[in-house]
């Protein structure tokens, strides 16, 4: 595009370009390191290795208690939004395409229902949706005494959604549920909140790419006697596939950035234990630095697997 | 009957799936109508509320003053209120193509200024107001219309960098792009609020609103960077080389061939990304500003009205929805009219 410059022209604009990068780096680098003097803060991560003091309400795979260290502590918090992130992902996947395909379909009362799913979930903000879902489960549902059991052994109740395991069914002791296993409200309103969310976009990007099958394939289809479900099924959809991919990718890393928002309703992710941690030994720098890094690794990382995968596609 | 047989009933299982949702609406609108409506309290009173099967809209007839303007002044109610009509008048307004002339240019800087005017007060005789309590549907639509104003430049050039072929240059907008759109925008509302006073020379302060809209800014300017990018690269080659033939240099081929078709192939995924923007403004509300979202959840903190989340939620959400449903729909019409050109 610029090629009409010399390279003359074309170093110095790079060089100045560089030059005020770095410039701009050394003015906030030198008012953070001078306003944390003049505040006494003491920089570094040693305060991970400390006893973190704080109790954490639920863990999704590690054991943690109020007297491990706030590396244990940031540790549960990455494993619950990993946790939220993937189960959430599953999820609006499935609802996703499910309300996608229920787009095209010919049938008036679904498409409908589809159509409005998708506008009504994708103009009101998250974080709405959060709050709600949070007071449908918190105040809408009746105590454990009175849980709703709409299948036999899954009980609906404010504390919580509990539901049978191979070994166990929860059953009512005391004020509360014991055995099977419970989503608490906290992450049962994050996770409905995540996946119905994201799945209306991602049924966008389902029907979007059956659409962008060409008109000749489903032609052809039909020619040889396929039904439109046959046709949909190995014709169109494994072609749509390839558009579907990226974008459906994008949506999976959304969602994991969105369930950040955890911190607005109280399940502990990692942004909600690192703001905590932060609070307590005001190492502000350190703990943004944290979130800010894992999540660019999560995210960088896909990304790379997704180029990866689009170049592999692209090829054939 | 013909369009009954063909969209409802074409085949057994059509017809097993219209029954079915036929039941499943049968089910939950009806409750959901007496809930809503038949058995609602309308009116501010919380004991009827409370005894009452039905939804509590007392609790939004109550509280509508502070949801709409939050902590400012009760009796200087008609300023925020004049300046959300302005605001939303000068975005009607830029959505008509009638109106697309150069003095839109002038009708901004003046309409904010009077908006200005009003909020802050000082002069004319009304009476000063802090920003700190300004609050509701303004501090909403304040945050999207400024955020959106200086990220929208910004974005641009990011997207123009990112495009050059000098590597440097191409790097460093990479980086920032990539960077931005890699985290969740909370953590650099998080960021904006603890950090941005450290990055600033001792002395020099900066107000909650202001850092909460810079985050939102440099936040906006990274997604809309890519949106212009995809406009772009929809520039068929043919007319850089023309305007090269035409012996334009850099920025007189930029700002009179490439970029006025490049955003307006663009218009459509950039509302989209306002409306996204829009709905992101909420996000303040954990950094603890007053947007219309705060305002509600604080409502909520009153003992008496406490426990009618349910019904709140819902008439946020319908605020929301107000207003991005009425972009999307203009997006669409754009989008057509793109086609059809």
């Amino acid at each position: 595009m610029a090629a009409n410059y010399g390279w003359g022209r074309r170093i110095a604009y790079q060089a100045a370009a560089l030059l005020a990068a770095v410039a701009l780096g050394w003015f906030l680098a030198r008012n953070t390191a001078a306003n944390l003097e003049a505040s006494r803060i003491a920089s570094g991560f040693g305060f991970l290795a400390r006893e973190a003091g704080f109790e954490i309400g639920e863990s999704a795979f590690l054991r943690y208690s109020a007297s491990d260290t706030y590396l244990d502590a940031l540790a549960v918090g990455l494993a619950n939004t990993l946790a939220v992130s993937l189960i959430g992902i599953a999820l609006a996947t499935v609802l996703g395409a499910a309300i996608g395909l229920g787009r095209l379909s010919r049938n008036f009362l679904l498409r409908s229902l589809g159509a409005a799913y998708v506008e009504f979930l994708r103009n009101v903000p998250l974080l709405v949706q959060l709050f709600f879902w949070y007071a449908v489960i918190a105040e809408g549902l009746p105590h454990p005494r009175e849980a709703l059991e709409p299948l036999p052994g899954v009980f609906l109740s404010n504390r919580g959604i509990f539901f049978p395991t191979f070994s166990s069914s929860p059953a009512l002791e005391g004020f509360n549920f014991a055995g099977g296993a419970a989503l608490t409200p906290e992450f049962a309103a994050l996770l409905i909140g995540l996946a119905t969310y994201t799945a209306a976009f991602i049924a966008e990007i389902v029907r979007a790419g059956v659409l962008a099958i060409e008109r000749g394939q489903w032609e052809a289809a039909y020619a040889i006697g396929l039904t439109r479900r046959q046709a949909l099924a190995h014709v169109a959809l494994p072609q749509a596939l390839r558009v579907i991919v990226p974008p459906a990718t994008s949506q999976f890393l959304n969602l994991t950035k969105n369930s950040s928002l955890a911190v607005a309703i109280g399940y502990p992710d990692l942004v909600s234990v690192a703001n905590t941690t932060i609070n307590q030994t005001g190492q502000a720098i350190e703990g943004i630095a944290i979130i800010m890094a894992v999540y660019l690794t999560i995210s960088l990382s896909i990304s790379a697997l997704m180029n990866w995968y689009n170049a592999r596609v692209m090829r054939r | 009957m013909k369009w009954l047989r063909e969209n409802l009933f074409a085949n057994p299982l059509s017809g097993l799936v219209t029954l079915l949702l036929l039941f499943l609406l049968w089910k939950a609108v009806p409750p959901f109508i007496d809930w809503a409506l038949l058995d609602a309290v309308w009116h501010p009173d919380t004991k009827a509320c409370r005894a009452g099967e039905g939804a509590c809209w007392g609790f939004i007839a109550e509280k509508h003053r502070f949801i709409l303007f939050g902590t400012y002044p009760y009796e200087e109610h008609w300023r925020p209120a004049a300046a959300s009509a302005i605001l939303i008048g000068l975005w009607v307004c830029s959505g008509i193509r009638i109106f697309w002339k150069w003095w839109l240019a002038l009708v901004w800087p003046a309409g904010l200024a009077l908006i200005g005017t009003l909020m802050w007060g000082g002069i004319l005789g009304l009476p000063f107001v802090e920003n700190e309590r300004w609050g509701g549907l303004i501090l909403t639509l304040l945050l999207t219309t400024f955020g959106l104003a200086f990220a929208f430049p910004l974005a641009i050039l990011l997207a123009l960098a990112r495009r050059s072929s000098m590597p440097v240059i191409q790097g460093l907008a990479v980086g920032y792009i990539e960077l931005m759109r890699g985290v969740p925008l909370i953590s650099l509302l998080f960021m904006a609020s603890v950090m941005l006073p450290l990055f600033l020379p001792q002395g020099v302060t900066i107000d909650k609103l202001a850092r909460a809209q810079i985050a939102m800014i440099l936040f906006a300017a990274a997604y809309l960077a890519e949106v212009v990018r995809g406009g772009l690269q929809a520039i068929p080659k043919e007319q850089y080389e023309m305007a090269d033939s035409l012996g334009l240099g850099y920025w007189q081929k930029t700002l009179w061939v490439v970029l006025p078709q490049a955003l307006r192939i663009a218009v459509p995924p950039l509302v989209n990304t306002f409306i996204g923007f829009f709905k992101d403004t909420s996000l303040v509300l954990i950094i603890g500003l007053f947007d219309l979202l705060s305002t509600i959840k604080v409502s909520l903190q009153d003992p008496r009205w406490s426990g009618f989340g349910v019904e709140a939620y819902l008439f946020a959400a319908l605020m929301y929805f107000a207003f991005c449903h009425a972009m999307s729909r203009y997006s669409r019409r754009f989008e057509r009219r793109l086609d059809s050109a």
